[in-house]
């Protein structure tokens, strides 16, 4: 087994390099994420998304919403020994992130977000306007 | 409206991070039990001078009926996950991304020689699952005093 390989939590010796070249001052945060795995599932009423964000606290996740824009961020913060060496690790970047266009029908405004071990469920209702509706045929 | 949440740069990068994943490993040596990317729950495995730690990322897993097991000398994680998709025949529900795995799932990691399996212990909080396994007394590093 090797000890080159460092754990989730702290930053990979490479992309520390990278961050480094292109910002002196290293003050750049690290670029790379892991894009989390998502289902979407739409019904009537609007769509549901839930998102594998597992290792991010409540208060470590951020949901940003920008014009059409749904941005979901979050950073992994499970306490770890001082001491830790990392021997193998398969979550190489402590950063998820994944962005997601929204439609006009969409109401953004009252998106309701839960997190719950490690899964974000995010219910983003449609408009009223855009629900499906039953059109009256009259008699003539 | 089908392709709403299509979002181009972020197929882009899960290409990019798929091609990492693929490539960035060459030349080391992998486990006899190493899985193909992508397995569920994803393993990080570190030590300390007394303990080797694992962490599982098994998001939405109910902590009680994750069964960890050590038995000569091999950690197993068995549990399952249930699919969130709605069952098949609703025709009012469309699926746009099925990325989430559901179902059982199945992994092991051999642990080295001086792990005590009588010393193991097990939390989950934020959907991972920490497993902690105390080295044994003598595999401890020691300080010897010079006389």
């Amino acid at each position: 087994m090797s000890n080159d390989k460092e754990l989730a939590p702290t930053r990979s010796s490479e992309a520390t390099a990278t961050a480094e070249a292109k910002s002196p001052a290293s003050s750049a945060p690290d670029s790379r994420f892991i894009v989390p795995r998502v289902d979407v599932i739409e019904d009537e009423n609007g769509i549901t998304l839930l998102a594998d964000l597992p290792g991010v606290p409540r208060d470590r996740l951020e949901l940003k919403v920008d014009g059409d824009t749904l941005q979901v961020e979050g950073t992994v913060a499970t306490p770890m020994p001082q001491q830790l060496q990392s021997v193998y690790a398969e979550v190489r970047v402590p950063r998820y992130r994944r962005t997601f266009t929204l439609s006009r029908e969409l109401d953004p405004s009252r998106i309701d977000a839960n997190l719950k071990d490690g899964v974000l469920t995010l219910r983003i209702p449609k408009q009223e306007s855009a629900k499906p509706r039953r059109i009256e045929v009259r008699a003539g | 409206m089908f392709d709403s949440l299509y979002n181009f740069p972020d197929e882009f990068e899960r290409l990019r991070q798929e091609f990492d994943d693929l490539f960035g490993a060459v030349g080391m040596p992998t486990g006899i039990r190493s899985v193909a990317r992508g397995a569920f729950p994803a393993i990080n495995v570190g030590n300390t001078p007394q303990s080797l730690e694992i962490y599982a990322f098994a998001p939405g897993v109910d902590a009680s009926k994750v069964e960890v097991t050590v038995d000569r000398g091999v950690l197993t994680l068995a549990g399952e996950r249930p699919s969130a998709l709605p069952e098949g025949g609703n025709r009012k529900v469309n699926v746009y991304s099925r990325e989430r795995v559901g179902g059982t799932f199945r992994r092991a990691i051999s642990l080295p020689d001086d792990a005590d399996p009588s010393k193991v212990e097990a939390t989950y909080s934020d959907g991972v699952l920490h497993i902690s396994i105390a080295r044994r007394e003598a595999a401890q590093p020691k300080r010897i005093a010079v006389q």
